[in-house]
This record gives structure tokens, C-alpha cells and sequence, in this order.
């Protein structure tokens, strides 16, 4: 059933954490539940995410996820009759808190989401604009990093001639690339990764998919995804969520090969979904 | 049971598959008819307004006409028509017209002449029956001389005075004419020139002089030492503006007395003379001895004439210059007056404000206030803008002036500020559709990033939203610039002295009245003398009116679609 590809997960102990401190956990959330006006969307979720690994989020259409994913950056608040109940610590903080800096709380975590979303901006400009809205107005500043930012999302060798040209020209594939550098930009801690492949062809999937792998370790990196071959290959930990609860979470392998719950096996071997 | 079953086979089968109402095949005439007809309705209107906007200022023939009475008619025929001739009209005619107009079931035929000289006629408009002419000719001598006051001149030139030199009519050539009238036509301008604009010049610093010693005697006293320091100044530079005003005066007295030198004398067909001097005389031209090439020079000279000059004889003659400007102006001040606030407006109502109840009635409200009648706007600006805060203005920034409003009575200012109220409504509904048309996505992917809500509308929602944006300013500007009846309340004049942008500080005067292409052609159309002199102008300014509203709309589109294309929306 897992795809032959699983590979990626053999070199965890390769890795090392340059940037954000040692292996252990970085986001974690405490009994969280969540109603979008009187429907509970959410009820009593407790996951750990762990620092510099890719955690990928599964499970059927409405269940939860991406609701998940966007309460870890305070997405959701844009909602209207939103209301929440538990704990999400970021870096030992609640991040619920009512005096937390929501904006800086969002330059922290980068956020990709399921289609791409390039600004009416020239490329340049896409990627730099989390600096631009910091004030940073230093051309040579700008230009480094939007080189850094689009070679770490593979991009560079595309684009590099026409950094000036519209974002809106690029294809699907690259503007979702676009995002992710624009997204790694801000320099956060965490990627946020709302099914990021679902609006895209299969080649360019591979090369999301490549790339998550290389920004495995730089980042903490959590994915949504519907395709169960792509959180086998591309995560460490995976979670498994139904009908807003979280059913089963642990290493992908495990997850995949041996799991616990009836209805995690059900799902990920395609019996239903 | 079965009995059901064959009555449905019983039914005879459509061949086409379904009937024709399902097809909607009738709809679909109906509606390609409805637009054929809205279609042809416009087109029809353009090619009345182009046409005779266009011929208008085109030199037609002169005819002269030799009437059965024996005397003589000259004048440009304008059009023909039938009627039926009255019963003691048709007693007075010779038995065969009588028999020939009875064969005819009753009509006879008549043509228009515009026969000018007013002066000499007292009418400048003529219907001759074709019964009453014995013979019509076209000479190539006769002329048509349009002249400064009492409108053409139609008949032949006499005689022309130079000094004491009389050239008589022998030796009167066209060449001679136009040399001489070139340079009579520079001695007008000139004469124009030091009256108008150089001691317009010296009024206005005598003008400004009396404000600063009424302003003193506001600030100090009229008893004061300040004021009685002012007061001396002022004595001083009043005398000697009034020096630099005599001599003006004079210099234009000398070219006048010079002018008067030249004279032309003019004949009409049946001999009556008039004699004017040679610079009342605007454009003379041997109506039938023209070529076509000399008849596209007074064709380009017109339009020339018509865009660049003032008007003369009550609006009915001469240029609509100040009526161009006026309403260019006027339609920019209101573009810029309107695209802020209504976006502004419209950004709070779908970006900030809570969608609730309170924010659904005002959208309606602001539905509504754009159906309310203009010339409540008109009330409305007149009362608020001219009487309120004009007033008020006067008051703080002017009460050396006072009496005399500046800020509080109508001008080009509070007549902006007036289209622009009443062209909000557009601008916030067409907005309101454009940032709502931006994605979600968009938004959501500039808040990750870490911006402001209002970063956020700043670097990606307005950017994204301003084509639709412009779409809405371009139709308030339409509909702005053809708006005549608040206007006439709030600033809008028959004649205005002074352009409201010129070379005197401030330079820019918003206070001031001004001339407005729709109101012309109303004053042109309506409110003047001679209805059927009048009527080619209203076709020129209407066509003129579109021309400079389809001109500012391109424009407009022109920048919507280089914003399109900047912001153009990939697929993929």
C-alpha cells in the first residue's frame, strides 16, 4: 500500500537543526476545540508538533484539517461567530492569548495555501513582500533575499531572467513555488501548508514534493494533504483526523503499516475516504 | 395501467426533438430584436448630431433669386419643405400656380434662405414659395461676410476706404480684400489685447490695492496709524497705476482713431448700402467662386474660430472656448473630488464595517440617492456648499471683499463638489463590486504573511481592485460631464468673463463662475433670439459635447486597461 518512495524518512538522523534550536516541541496543542457559529468543528484536540520535522495532517473531506492548520496562525479569526476553547502554545506561549501580537505571530509561520495566491505584483515583489510590509525598503536587502528565498523553493533557475515580469504569467506549478518562497521570505519558524499540491499536476507535485523534503530540518513543516501517498512520502509524523477529532498520531510508518484505530487502517488502506 | 401507457404512445412525436416554446427560439428573437432596435436608435442619433454638426460650418453656395415681383433675394438656401398655402394666399396667385398647386392635392413647395443683413432686413431668415421666384442664379461676385455684430453680411463690396484713398469697386479684388482684412483683423486683436488683458491687469492690482487698504481698516481701524500709513501707499500707487492706465488708454485710442481709417462699404442685391469698418468684419468669402480647397480653409477656419474663440452675439456666434474649458475643468475637479471619497466610502462599507443590518440599509440609501433627481443635488449644492461653507469661507479668508461673495455663490468649485455628491453613488457601488470580485485567497496570503489588515488592502486589495474601480469613475464622469440642471444653480453662467484657470495668482480660481458645454446648448438652443441661427450651434456643441466626453472616457479606459493588464489574472 505505502508507495515505494518513502524514502525521505531513512535520513532523519542527518539532519541538523541550524537555525531554531535543538530537536523537541515547538507547537502544542492543548485540548483545542473550535465552532464556526453553533457547529463545533473542532472537539478536544491535543497533538505535539515536533521542531524541524514535516507533520502531515490526513484524513476525509471536512474533518477537520485545514480548520487545524488555520488556527495555528489565527486564520480563522478573518471568521465571523468564530469561538475557540483550549490552548495553542507556540514557543511556550498561547498563542489564543487576547494580548498576542496576531501579525507577529504570522511572521513566525509561513503559510502556503491550496491554490496559489501570487499578488498582482512583479515576482520580485511577491517574494519580498513580507519584508515589505516590515518597512524594509533596502534594494539591496530586497534583491538578496528574494534570490535566497527563491533558490530554497527551487524557483531561481526558472525566474532569475525575469524577476520583473508579473507573477500572474507563471504557471500553476511555479506560482505555487512563488508562494512557498514568498512564504520562507519572512524568515519563519514554521511552514504552514494547506494541501498545497491539490490545484496541480503531477510533475509539479513531485517537484513540491522534492522540495518540502529539502526545507525538511530548516523548517518545521506542517502539511494538509487529501493524498495519502504524498504524507507517506513526504512526513515524519503524520495525524490521522475524523469528523473533528483527532483519531490516531505518530511516525508515518507506523501510521501507515501498523495502526492502531480501525479507522485509520480503513482509511489509509482506501477502504473508505 | 396499460391503458396509460398507450395514450402516451398515442401522442404524435416532435420530429425537432422538443416544441418550439422549449426551444425559446421566440425569446431568442425577441431579444436579438430588442437590441437591433436600441442599436439603430443610437446610431440613428449619432449620425443626426455628426452630420449636421459636421456640415455645419461647411461655406454653402449663395443664391440670388429674382422673384416674380421683380426684386432681387440673396441668400444660402437651408432647406425645403412642402405646405399647403393658405385660401387668401392662393387667391392672390395667377390662375396657372393656382391649377398647378391644386394638381399638386393642395401643396406647394418652399425653401429657407438664410438672407443675413439684419441690419438692412430686419430678419435674416426667409421662406420664398418656388412659385413666387422667375429665376435663380449664382454670381460668382456676391459675397458672404460674416461680421462682428448683426451677425452676415450676404451682397457685394462696394467700395473699401483707406485713409483718404477710396479703392472703388472696380479695383476691389478678393486679394486686395484679404490683405487688407488681415491686417485690420491684427489692429482688432490688438486693440482686444491692451483692453482686455493689459488693463485687466492694471484693474486688477488697483483692485488688489483696494483690498489690502479695506483689509487694514478691518485689521487696524480706519483711524488708526497703520491704516493712515496704508492709506498713503495706497493714494501713491493708485496714482500712479492710474498713469500707467491713461497711457494704455491712449495707445489704444491712437489705434482705434487709425482704425477707423478703414472702412469697407458693403451693397445688397437691391442696393441698399451699409458701410462698417473693415476690422468688424470676421471672414469675408465669394460664396460661389470658391474652390473646394478654399472651401476647406473657411471649413478649417470656423472649427478653428468655433474651438479657440469667445462667443459673440449672445452665444450664437463665434467660439465655445470657455464652455470647453469650463466643463473639462469641471468634469476633472469632480473626478478628483469623487474618486477618493467614494472609495473611501465604499472601502469602509465592505472592508471595515460589520455586515449587518445598519450596513445593508445604507447600501440601500446609497442605492437610492442615485436615483434622486439632479436638480435636488443642484438645491442642495446651492444651499450647503455656496451658502454655508462659501459663506462661512468669506467670512474667515475674504471679509475684505464683502459684500461681495467670493466663496459664496455658485463657481467651478462648489459646482465639482456638487456632480461629485451626486456621482458618489456609482463610484461606491462600482467599488463596492470590485473589492468584493478580489479573492479571498488574496487577501488570506497577504495576512500569513505577516501584513496588516490594512497592508493588505493597500499592497494587494486596491491594486487588484482598480480597474473595476476606474469602470466606476469612468461612468461617473459620463454622466458628470452631461450634467446640465444642478449646474445652472451652483456656478454655471451664460457668459463668463474669466476662465476659471489663468495666468494671475492664485492661478487656479475655483471660485470663480464658469461656462459649461450643456448649459450652451441649452442657452444656444432656448434661451436665444433667432431659434433657427441658433440651431446649427446646438448640433456643433452637442457634437462637440460628445466628442469631449467620449475623449475624457477613452482616456479613462485607456489607464483601466494598462491596470488591467498589470493586474491581469493568470489561470492555469
Amino acid at each position: 500500500m505505502v508507495d515505494s518512495r518513502v524514502t525521505y524518512t531513512e535520513s532523519l538522523e542527518t539532519i541538523n537543526y541550524p537555525k531554531h534550536g535543538g530537536r523537541g516541541v515547538v507547537i502544542e496543542i492543548k485540548d483545542f476545540s473550535l465552532w464556526y457559529g453553533h457547529q463545533q468543528a473542532l472537539f478536544n484536540n491535543t497533538l505535539s508538533i515536533e521542531r524541524g520535522l514535516v507533520t502531515a495532517l490526513i484524513g476525509p473531506s471536512g474533518c477537520g484539517k485545514s480548520t487545524l492548520i488555520r488556527s495555528l496562525n489565527r486564520m480563522n479569526d478573518l471568521i465571523d461567530g468564530l469561538r475557540t476553547q483550549g490552548q495553542i502554545h507556540f514557543s511556550d506561549e498561547n498563542i489564543y492569548n487576547p494580548n498576542v501580537d496576531v501579525i507577529g505571530l504570522r511572521k513566525r509561520m509561513g503559510m502556503v495555501f491550496q491554490k496559489p495566491n501570487p499578488f498582482p505584483m512583479t515576482i520580485s515583489e511577491n517574494v519580498t513582500y513580507p519584508l515589505k510590509v516590515d518597512g524594509i525598503r533596502d534594494r539591496r536587502l530586497l534583491d538578496e533575499t528574494a534570490e535566497k528565498a527563491l533558490r530554497a523553493a527551487a524557483l531561481w533557475d526558472e525566474v532569475k531572467e525575469r524577476l520583473h515580469a508579473n507573477a500572474l504569467g507563471l504557471s500553476g506549478g511555479q506560482q505555487q513555488r512563488l508562494c512557498i518562497a514568498r512564504a520562507i521570505a519572512g524568515d519563519p519558524e514554521v511552514l504552514l501548508m494547506d494541501e498545497p499540491c491539490s490545484a496541480l499536476d503531477p510533475l509539479a507535485t513531485a517537484k513540491i514534493e522534492d522540495l518540502i523534503y529539502q526545507l525538511r530540518g530548516q523548517y518545521t513543516i506542517i502539511i494538509v494533504t487529501h493524498n495519502m501517498q504524498q504524507a507517506a512520502r513526504v512526513s515524519d509524523n503524520t495525524a490521522f483526523m475524523y469528523l473533528g477529532k483527532l483519531i490516531e498520531y505518530g511516525d508515518t510508518r507506523t501510521i501507515f503499516t501498523n495502526p492502531k484505530h480501525g479507522r485509520t487502517q480503513d482509511y489509509v488502506t482506501g477502504r473508505f475516504g | 395501467m396499460n391503458t396509460k401507457v398507450s395514450e402516451i404512445d398515442k401522442k404524435p412525436k416532435h420530429i425537432g426533438g422538443s416544441v418550439l416554446p422549449a426551444r425559446g427560439e421566440p425569446f431568442l428573437w425577441v431579444m436579438g430584436g430588442t437590441l437591433a432596435i436600441g442599436i439603430s436608435m443610437i446610431i440613428g442619433f449619432l449620425v443626426l448630431i455628426f452630420w449636421n454638426g459636421l456640415v455645419t460650418f461647411f461655406p454653402k453656395p449663395i443664391h440670388v433669386l429674382t422673384l416674380k415681383d421683380g426684386s432681387l433675394l440673396a441668400g444660402e438656401p437651408i432647406r425645403e419643405e412642402y405646405y399647403k398655402p393658405g385660401k387668401e394666399q392662393l387667391e392672390m396667385l395667377d390662375a396657372a400656380t393656382r391649377e398647378h398647386i391644386k394638381r399638386a392635392q393642395g401643396f406647394a413647395s418652399r425653401t429657407l434662405y438664410h438672407t443675413g443683413n439684419f441690419d438692412l432686413y430686419n430678419e435674416d431668415y426667409r421662406w420664398v414659395s418656388d412659385y413666387e421666384v422667375a429665376k435663380t442664379t449664382l454670381p460668382a461676385h456676391v459675397f458672404f461676410i460674416e461680421r462682428v455684430e448683426w451677425g452676415p453680411f450676404i451682397g457685394f463690396p462696394e467700395s473699401l476706404r483707406a485713409g483718404s484713398e477710396i479703392i472703388s469697386k472696380a479695383s476691389v479684388s478678393y486679394g486686395l480684400l484679404n490683405a487688407q482684412h488681415h491686417e485690420a483683423v491684427e489692429r482688432r486683436e490688438q486693440i482686444l489685447r491692451i483692453e482686455r488683458s493689459d488693463i485687466g491687469k492694471i484693474n486688477r492690482r488697483i483692485e488688489s490695492e483696494r483690498l489690502a487698504l479695506r483689509r487694514a481698516a478691518l485689521k487696524h481701524g480706519e483711524n488708526s496709524n497703520e491704516y493712515r500709513k496704508v492709506s498713503a501707499k495706497y493714494e501713491e500707487r493708485i496714482a500712479a497705476l492710474q498713469g500707467e492706465y491713461d497711457k494704455l488708454r491712449k495707445e489704444a485710442e491712437s489705434i482705434k482713431e487709425s482704425d477707423s481709417q478703414y472702412e469697407i462699404t458693403l451693397r445688397d442685391v437691391n442696393g441698399l448700402e451699409k458701410t462698417l469698418p473693415l476690422s468688424q468684419v470676421v471672414r469675408l468669402y465669394p460664396a460661389n467662386g470658391l474652390t473646394s480647397f478654399r472651401k476647406l480653409g473657411v471649413y478649417a477656419s470656423r472649427w478653428l474660430e468655433f474651438l479657440t474663440r469667445e462667443p459673440r452675439e449672445a452665444n450664437t456666434e463665434g467660439g465655445v472656448m470657455p464652455a470647453i474649458f469650463g466643463t473639462f475643468v469641471m468634469t476633472v475637479l469632480m473626478a478628483l473630488a469623487v474618486a477618493p471619497f467614494g472609495v473611501i466610502a465604499a472601502l469602509y462599507l465592505r472592508e471595515y464595517a460589520r455586515q449587518g443590518h445598519l450596513v445593508s440599509a445604507i447600501r440601500i440609501c446609497v442605492n437610492n440617492l442615485a436615483g434622486v433627481p439632479s436638480i435636488v443635488y443642484g438645491v442642495f449644492g446651492l444651499g450647503f456648499f455656496a451658502y454655508i461653507v462659501g459663506a462661512t469661507i468669506d467670512e474667515l479668508f475674504f471679509p475684505e471683499r464683502l459684500p461681495n461673495p467670493t466663496f459664496g455663490t455658485g463657481g467651478v468649485l462648489w459646482a465639482s463638489l456638487t456632480l461629485a455628491l451626486l456621482t458618489a453613488p456609482v463610484v461606491i457601488v462600482a467599488t463596492e463590486e470590485a473589492l468584493a470580485a478580489v479573492p479571498q485567497s488574496m487577501r488570506e496570503g497577504s495576512l500569513a504573511c505577516g501584513a496588516s489588515k490594512w497592508q493588505t488592502i493597500r499592497y494587494v486589495v486596491l491594486p487588484k481592485a482598480m480597474p473595476g474601480i476606474m469602470t466606476g469613475l469612468i461612468l461617473a464622469m459620463a454622466r458628470g460631464a452631461g450634467e446640465v440642471a444642478p449646474l445652472m444653480l451652483v456656478g454655471v453662467v451664460k457668459i463668463a468673463p474669466e476662465l476659471p484657470v489663468d495666468g494671475f495668482f492664485p492661478y487656479i480660481h475655483l471660485e470663480r463662475s464658469f461656462m459649461h458645454l450643456g448649459f450652451h446648448i441649452y442657452d444656444v438652443g432656448f434661451q436665444s433670439r433667432n431659434s433657427e441661427a441658433a440651431k446649427p450651434m446646438v448640433f456643433v456643441t452637442t457634437l462637440l459635447l460628445i466628442t469631449l466626453v467620449a475623449i475624457m472616457n477613452t482616456t479613462a479606459i485607456h489607464i483601466r486597461n494598462r491596470l488591467k493588464k498589470k493586474y491581469y489574472v493568470g489561470h492555469f
